[in-house]
């Protein structure tokens, strides 16, 4: 983001904060950008002629007397087929050695899409993962994050996603990525050949955690041009979502905002949703798909980070360790997706819908059992036979190493039905059952 | 009018100082460039003006110049507005250009050009007063009123009204006449501030006639009556806007006003999409005929959020005064709440508990204090039944926003996470949820002669039913399954024949997704018939499988149409298995 001509230049900050500063001027806009002290700020108050700026890489040693310079213009990335293959960093500034972008300049964080220029989203998105294309099959257009405890391996999972969601762009929007993790990526995708599918917009453990703050408004700017200007298919990464609102938090700190629950600012909710509702299916086939990942702390989904994106994204998967396989598994009860039911048994066999049901009944109904076993009581001849199914179940389908087809999926299930339970136990309508039960 | 000039900019909060007098909630225009953007004035302290803008204020500049309406935020009200989709301003967005939003594009909500036919129903001579029906259009399956506007409470005299035929909003309608003789021309189209109750009718009795959803564990369990309040709380992903949906397309009720307030955009394209190739089984028409949708979806400006819900109600309250049975959803109120919270912040008021705004209780109950029954100055009745849902942070139902909502509605129908994790949808908690109206003498005698003599009777003992069944499960999990006697499992079970056949519903299978009256009167008979006989088991592990089967074959009946062959056959397979445990 160069500077231009006619800037309006101060040398006199009122008040230095850890992540604002303020400075009196006048003619100076809402949203637009700085620099002060030659790092990159934002107007984020005015009252009069004092101006609040939220520095992005922080205020230490900013001294009273730092110059200020105005842009008159907010934020913007330079979008053309030239960002393909591309890396970049908060800014938009490449860091991949290569040139800069040319293109048309546009504003980030742009307006929202019309509802009714919406489409619904109903074309299916094959990942091979059990836990999601069988129990919560995700779509194009949808947004979903993946709800992990640190220790589980959710880039990994994202990566897997993307590679086989079959996108004509890739998006990863980096916030507090280690670098170990951002080579991962990188490495992933050169391996898979892809390399010119992907844009990547990164902010590592070494940047300032303010500038994390534009990564998602960066990644989706791009997104919407492919998806709107070229009609094509757009997966959007953003990795980690908890770190971008932590950065949220400091910001609101240092604003001396009353938080809300859990140190979050109170407009949390609606800052969290001008990010995820930028997925869409556009009726010429264009989509924004939002994989993003979400971590958690000891699984505690009631914080309110997890709790307003609950709140917002069309469901979550959640990544734990089944200690009976010892592998890492979409947990079927505490995952969802909202828009499944958009696909499964439309797009997928008639019998889909009713096989995951019985089978998540079966899998909760091991849950019980469990309980029952760690309470020292007895076990029914039923809780025996639904513990060895969870067992065959996790193994076989729920496993992040598994990748098979839909209808793999579901014969597996029938094929598990048949060896541990008698029909009635099942309990799916008889039509379905004449033809499945052999 | 008056002038302003901005002198502050925090986000969506705008101050502007004024060179006049302005009143609270005065809508003004913010020039920015060549784009006028619109906002409300929520605070006065001296000459500033607190104002919360209904679109982004990026690129505002302390001297931009504001210019004051004279009036409260305003609807406008006439023919053509069925089946449209405002935002919370209602703006008409099929109307917008492009596939983005554009920042201060207002649109018409009416069609000015649309011809209507009109029929007369007042006459020269008549005396009428704000509210009085002067003639009707065909909109959709409904007789829509014109009346005389809202603001004219004094009796005038009706001068003239035109004959029937075809006329545009904006022709004359009819000529009344005031106490000094003064004549006001009155055509098609009212306006009316949305932060104001229409009132106009003769009064609001207790609501007494059921209102059915098709929704089993409301109908029978915890019913709505028309005009009637509730609400749904719960964490998220628990089936809110599920039910919601259900209600809207299964409610018996004239007209459905959706107010989808700060919630997923997807949802509203859901409704959008399916409604219009959905029969409303009541008219065989298209359920969008019967529906308008107000859509602030959570990435649109917070405070036309706020909006949306006073622009649903007073939508509603305008065709109720029509007579008609007007059902009103708002998912989510707690995106209203919010959206006061942030601005509540941002003015740093003194904030009540969970940061929300002190007055917060006291918003919730007047918003819900507007819905109810009435009878209108005609003798006619029509009604405005609320429901709202409300998405406690953490899932907490100790939060401020439903304590407050708790107040104020009359329903109560919580959803709870553990019914959702094992998918029992609806996962309406059947213990802790309530209906007042269960304990109005008039209800109960209007479900009494209405569905049948015992059907309070009934209720009652299919409460008892879950009751006893989650006591003696939570036995059983204490004790052992043998450390219990064998009469407990049967009770637990019996329990969940209950929630199996009458609680769960399946919202996507096309048969079970509503049931009638007469049908869920069927049902419930034949379940507490079940629940009252005794059977004979050798061990408690033969009650598992026998229920098990019951089970199996009345969710298959769930799943015909009823009195169908297959239904029959179900039944008659059902009674077998009755007989061979049954103790005479
Ligand atoms: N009655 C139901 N029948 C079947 N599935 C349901 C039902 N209610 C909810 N669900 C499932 O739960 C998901 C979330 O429901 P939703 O109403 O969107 O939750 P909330 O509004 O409370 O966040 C749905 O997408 C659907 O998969
Ligand atoms: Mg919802």
């Amino acid at each position: 983001m160069a500077t231009r001509a006619f800037q309006k230049v101060y040398t006199k900050l009122n008040q230095v904060t850890k992540a604002t500063c303020s400075v009196t001027a006048t003619g100076v806009g809402y949203d637009e950008l700085a620099t002060v002290g030659g790092r990159l700020a934002q107007v984020v108050k005015i009252i009069n002629d004092s101006v609040t700026l939220q520095i992005f890489e922080g205020t230490e040693g900013i001294g009273t007397d730092a110059e200020v310079v105005f842009f008159g213009y907010p934020p913007t990335l330079k979008v053309s087929d030239q960002l393909a293959g591309r890396f970049f960093d908060a800014y938009g500034n490449p860091i991949d050695g290569g040139p800069d972008i040319e293109g048309e300049e546009v504003e980030i964080g742009g307006p929202s899409v019309n509802p009714v220029r919406r489409q619904q989203p109903s074309e299916l998105i094959a990942t091979g993962l059990a836990g999601i294309d069988l129990n919560n099959t995700v779509v194009t257009g949808q947004k979903i994050p993946l709800w992990a405890d640190p220790d589980q391996p959710y880039n990994f999972v994202m990566s897997l996603i993307a590679l086989r969601a079959k996108a004509d762009k890739i998006i990863l929007g980096g916030m507090g990525l280690s670098n170990d993790d951002y080579l991962f990526f990188k490495q992933a995708f050169e391996n898979a050949g892809i390399i010119d599918k992907i844009i990547s917009f990164v902010n590592t453990t070494e940047n300032p955690p303010v500038e994390r703050l534009l990564v998602p408004y960066m990644v989706l700017t791009a997104a919407e041009y492919f998806a709107v200007e070229k009609n094509e298919k757009v997966m959007v990464l953003l990795t980690d979502m908890t770190l971008y609102c932590d950065a949220l938090s400091i910001v609101s700190n240092r604003m001396d905002q009353i938080p809300s629950k859990d140190s979050m600012p109170g407009s949390l909710y609606s800052d969290l949703a001008k990010i995820y509702e930028k997925a869409v299916q556009f009726p010429e086939g264009g989509s924004i798909t939002i994989l993003a990942v979400t971590t958690l702390s000891g699984g505690d989904r009631t914080h309110a980070i997890p709790d307003n994106t609950g709140y917002i994204t069309e469901g979550q998967l959640f990544l734990m360790r089944d200690t009976n396989i010892s592998k890492v598994i979409v947990d079927p009860i505490g995952s969802l997706s909202r828009l499944k039911q958009n696909v499964q048994g439309k797009k997928t066999r008639a019998d889909h819908v009713d096989v995951m049901n019985a089978a998540i009944r079966l899998f909760t109904d091991a849950g019980n059992a469990k309980t029952k076993l760690e309470n020292g009581f007895d076990l029914s001849d039923y809780d025996e036979r639904v513990l060895k199914f969870s067992h065959d179940y996790s193994l076989r389908l729920l496993a992040i190493d598994v990748n098979i087809s839909i209808d793999e999926m579901l014969d597996t299930c029938w094929e598990l039905f048949q060896k541990y339970f008698s029909k009635q136990e099942i309990g799916i309508k008889e039509t379905v059952m004449d033809k499945y039960w052999k | 009018m008056t002038k302003g000039i901005v002198r502050g900019i925090i986000a969506n909060l705008v101050l502007v100082e004024v060179d006049g007098p302005i009143s609270q909630n005065e809508i003004c225009y913010i020039q920015l460039k060549d784009i006028k953007l619109m906002a409300e004035v929520i605070k006065i302290l001296g000459k500033i003006a607190y104002t919360q803008v209904f679109e982004s204020t990026r690129g505002l500049m302390p001297g931009n110049e504001v210019e004051f309406s004279g009036h409260m935020l305003e609807v406008k009200l006439g023919p053509g507005m069925l089946s449209k989709i405002y935002d919370g301003l209602q703006d008409d967005l099929n109307k917008m250009d492009g596939l983005f939003l554009k920042r201060g594009e207002y649109t018409d909500p009416l069609d000015e050009n649309s011809i209507w036919n009109f029929t007369p129903l007042a006459k020269a001579g008549d005396v009428v007063t704000g509210g009085d029906w002067l003639g009707e259009v065909p909109e959709s399956w409904i007789a829509h009123k014109i009346m005389l506007p809202f603001g004219m409470t004094e009796n005038y005299s009706v001068v003239s009204v035109v004959p029937a035929g075809e006329y545009k909003i904006t022709d004359t309608i009819a000529v009344v006449k005031d106490k000094e003789g003064k004549q006001h021309e009155i055509n098609m189209i009212q306006t009316w501030p949305v932060k104001i109750p229409i009132r106009a009718y003769k009064e609001k009795p207790r609501p007494f006639k059921l209102l059915e959803t098709g929704q089993r564990t409301i109908d029978t369990l915890n019913p709505i009556v028309e005009g009637g309040t509730g609400f749904i709380p719960g964490p998220f992903g628990c089936g809110k806007t599920v039910l919601q949906h259900g209600i809207s397309k299964y409610g018996d009720a004239d007209m459905i006003i959706f107010a989808a307030c700060g919630e997923r955009a997807n949802e509203v394209v859901e409704i959008f999409v399916e409604f219009p190739k959905l029969d409303d089984p009541r008219t065989g028409r298209k359920l969008m005929e019967r529906t308008i949708i107000i859509c602030n979806t959570s990435n649109m400006p917070v405070a036309a959020r706020e909006a949306s819900v006073y622009t649903a109600m007073t939508i509603a309250e305008y065709y109720r005064t029509m007579g008609l049975k007007v059902l009103l959803l708002a998912d989510s109120t707690s995106r209203w709440a919010q959206a006061l919270r942030e601005m509540s912040n941002r003015m740093e008021e003194l904030p009540g508990p969970d940061a929300f705004p002190m007055d917060l209780p006291a918003i919730i109950s007047n918003f819900y204090a507007r819905a109810g029954y009435v009878y209108l100055n005609n003798g006619s009745t029509g009604s405005i039944t609320f429901i709202g849902t409300v998405s406690p942070a953490g899932g907490n139902l100790k939060e401020p926003v439903v304590e407050a909502t708790r107040k104020a509605a009359r329903c109560f129908w919580s959803l709870e996470q553990r019914r959702a994790n094992s998918k029992r949808y609806p996962a309406v908690d059947p213990i802790d949820s309530y209906s007042k109206y269960l304990e109005y003498d008039e209800v109960k005698e209007y479900l009494n002669s209405t569905i049948a003599p015992n059907w309070t009777d009934l209720v009652s003992y299919a409460k008892d039913v879950l009751l006893r069944g989650r006591e003696t499960n939570e036995q059983i999990n204490i004790l052992g399954d043998d450390g219990v006697p064998l009469s407990y499992h049967v009770t637990f079970m019996k329990s969940e024949l209950l929630d199996r056949i009458i609680l769960q519903q399946n919202f996507f299978d096309k048969v079970d997704a509503a049931t009638p009256l007469n049908r869920q009167h069927y049902m419930l008979e034949k379940v507490i018939n079940i629940c009252m006989m005794d059977f004979q088991f050798e061990s408690f592990e033969e009650v598992k499988p026998f229920f098990t089967s019951l089970i199996y074959d009345m969710v298959q009946m769930n799943y015909a149409e009823f009195n169908s062959e297959e239904f029959k056959q179900v039944e008659a397979d059902l009674e077998k298995i009755l007989a061979e445990r049954r103790v005479k």
